[in-house]
């Protein structure tokens, strides 16, 4: 199978201005993967679907991965202009600064291709979003591969992706009126879990009104 | 477009019949909620179903019942904490879930396996999916209404080979036997002779069984033609396994990424022609035919050996910052483990890949057209476990 440049570098002749980068994986797997804008993906996965060498026919997996923004400190030497009267000798000083930079956070989408026809594979695809807040719209790759419907939804009910041109974009293991999106690292867990606005309160309120505390009862004159 | 089909949600798909408002032949629409608490639905799983009369025009699955959210326990334990919570994601099927997860972490790791530790492997997961297509079998036949005596039959030979799994890892469903680079205990002589005579008399049981079922008229009629799988949709849509296989693809892992020491057995691959539910019953016994046929090998040939490597790190792995894809063919289709790590004892991302969750996204195309009573049994032949579909 071709390595993921070789793809790169088919797609960018295919697509011109498209978005494609190697995202390299260090680790001893080596399974490298292709970042792709979100302005060609569609057309991208269609091509890689069809193309007659790669004939990648099947999504295996689908799956959300959350990288939250985080500030990197970094530290900036500068050399310090020599003094006037200092030592030749002595070595010249440094200035040391130190500068935070906030890397802003983004969710990615991870697919996986194999092609069940030449039986190869993965080549994996990421998709990510602009940010993590206001912009986590992507294009849908469901119309390309029907096995993104459910692992589509799955990412959109707990990473809070929002695919379009996804045919039932619905939540899938949490429940409708679920808020939150549980798979995000900055999701904090309710303290209970089995508290919820029921009648019982305005109840038990009611029936305090209408049995009032009883009696203190009198206290027992203590036997010597 | 009736004002029953709007309000059950139903667009004009083509290949729909809409029926006109005032035909007074024929009533509404009727919107049934299957489940969650039903014995067909093997588990809590609901099918929403619009009805026409008896077919079926609409199908939606709703999930959720049993959601745990297992990736973020994954993401908040250690890389071998989570190896007993394999367990409980397909609980007929421990064994595959534990060599699907160690082999993720080990393509993560770089970690090598011994020769002995692949072939328990082996040995264990064919177990498994003599268990697990003994048991489908058995449900299959119990959705028809063929009430008690084959699931009975099939939970007879199953209680065998969990006895098997409990004398070796000491628990009959949550096993937690496999380890990242090998296995936690060495079977006995006795052990492997017991297994051995196990895998001996399996072919008997399957014939007696198959005497009783296969050729059964009442099951061919419920099940030949019915919830019909074309190969096309099935491979766009994600479908692995004997489902997969059923349509007559040719897409086996174990002979794909010939994982572990899958090119060393001798083994065919059966495939279907119709891709109905006969055909995805069939494939089932075939394939535990050609289970015994890797059993018999791998009893034979099995080395002596360490079980584990001796470098082999558990606990307090951690791994260089990386990810890997690890999958193997477990019995319900393709099992795979997603990683990311970002050098700490935690994995960063911990994804599963569940065979029959992604299984049923052609749940609703099989089911169109079919009775209500149809519906149950081509979701019996899908095979699910909804500890697994619903993680």
């Amino acid at each position: 199978m071709e390595t993921p440049g070789q793809i790169r570098d088919r797609i960018l002749a295919r697509f011109s201005g498209a978005e494609v980068t190697v995202v390299t994986n260090p680790g001893p797997a080596a399974q490298h993967s292709l970042l792709v804008g979100a302005a060609h993906a569609t057309a991208i996965a269609t091509f890689l679907r069809d193309d007659p060498v790669l004939q990648l026919d099947t999504c295996s997996n689908v799956t959300g991965v959350d990288w939250p923004g985080r500030e990197i400190v970094e530290t900036v030497r500068q050399p310090l202009a020599p003094e006037e009267d200092a030592d030749p000798a002595a070595p010249p000083g440094v200035i040391e600064e130190k500068i935070k930079r906030l890397v802003p956070g983004s969710l990615e989408v991870v697919y996986h291709l194999y092609s069940v026809a030449l039986k190869h594979g993965p080549v994996i695809l990421r998709l990510r979003t602009a940010d993590r807040a206001a912009n986590v719209t992507l294009p849908s790759l469901t119309p390309v591969w029907r096995a993104c419907e459910f692992q589509e939804r799955e990412v959109f009910d707990l990473y809070g992706v929002k695919f379009t041109g996804h045919p039932d974009l619905r939540r899938i293991l949490m429940w409708d009126e679920f808020q939150h999106h549980p798979m995000r690292k900055d999701y904090v867990e309710p303290d209970d879990y089995e508290w919820e606005p029921t009648p019982h309160d305005a109840v038990l309120t009611k029936a305090r009104r209408h049995y009032p505390a009883p009696p203190a009862a009198p206290e027992e004159e203590s036997t010597p | 477009m009736s004002a029953a089909g709007e309000l059950a949600g139903l667009s004009a798909a083509p290949g729909t019949t809409v029926r006109a408002v005032n035909d007074p032949f024929h009533g509404d629409l009727l919107e049934v909620s299957m489940g969650p608490h039903h014995p067909s639905t093997h588990g809590v799983f609901r099918m929403m179903v619009t009805l026409d009369g008896e077919t079926v025009v609409k199908l939606k699955p709703v999930f959720g019942y049993l959601h745990r959210n297992h990736e973020k326990l994954g993401e908040n334990t250690t890389y071998l904490g989570s190896m007993p919570y394999t367990d409980r994601l397909d609980y007929l099927n421990s064994m595959t879930n534990n060599w699907a997860y160690a082999l993720a972490v080990e393509k993560l790791s770089g970690q090598p396996v011994p020769e002995r530790a692949e072939y328990l492997r082996i040995i264990l997961a064919e177990l498994t999916r003599l268990l697990n297509h003994t048991c489908l079998a058995g449900f299959l036949l119990q959705d028809t209404g063929c009430s008690g005596t084959p699931l009975m039959y099939a939970f007879r030979e199953r209680e065998h080979i969990l006895d098997l799994f409990e004398a070796l890892s000491g628990s009959r469903m949550m096993c937690n036997y496999q380890r990242f680079g090998g296995c936690r205990v060495d079977p006995t002589p006795g052990w492997l002779a017991a297994a051995a005579r196990l895998v001996d008399g399996y072919g008997r049981f399957l014939d007696e069984y198959e005497a009783l079922i296969t050729g059964n008229e009442i099951l061919m009629a419920r099940t030949q033609g019915v919830g019909v799988l074309q190969p096309d949709l099935a491979v766009n849509a994600g479908a692995t396994g004997p489902m997969l296989r059923a349509c007559g693809v040719d897409y086996d892992l174990r002979k794909v990424d010939g994982y572990g020491f899958y090119p060393r057995f001798e083994f065919r691959v059966p495939l279907g022609d119709h891709g109905d539910t006969y055909d995805r019953y069939m494939i089932r016994v075939l394939e535990m035919r050609e289970s015994i046929r890797i059993l018999q090998q791998a009893l034979r040939d099995l080395p002596a050996g360490p079980i584990i490597d001796a470098k082999a790190k558990n606990r307090g792995l951690r791994p260089k910052a990386g990810e890997a894809y690890g999958r193997i063919e477990g019995p319900k289709g393709e099992i795979g483990f997603y990683l990311i790590s970002d050098g700490g004892p935690n994995p960063y991302r911990y994804r599963v890949r569940p065979p029959s969750f992604i299984n049923l996204t052609v749940l609703e195309d099989m089911c169109l057209g079919q009775t209500v009573a149809d519906a149950v049994v081509i979701l019996g032949s899908v095979d699910i476990v909804l500890g697994e579909v619903d993680r």
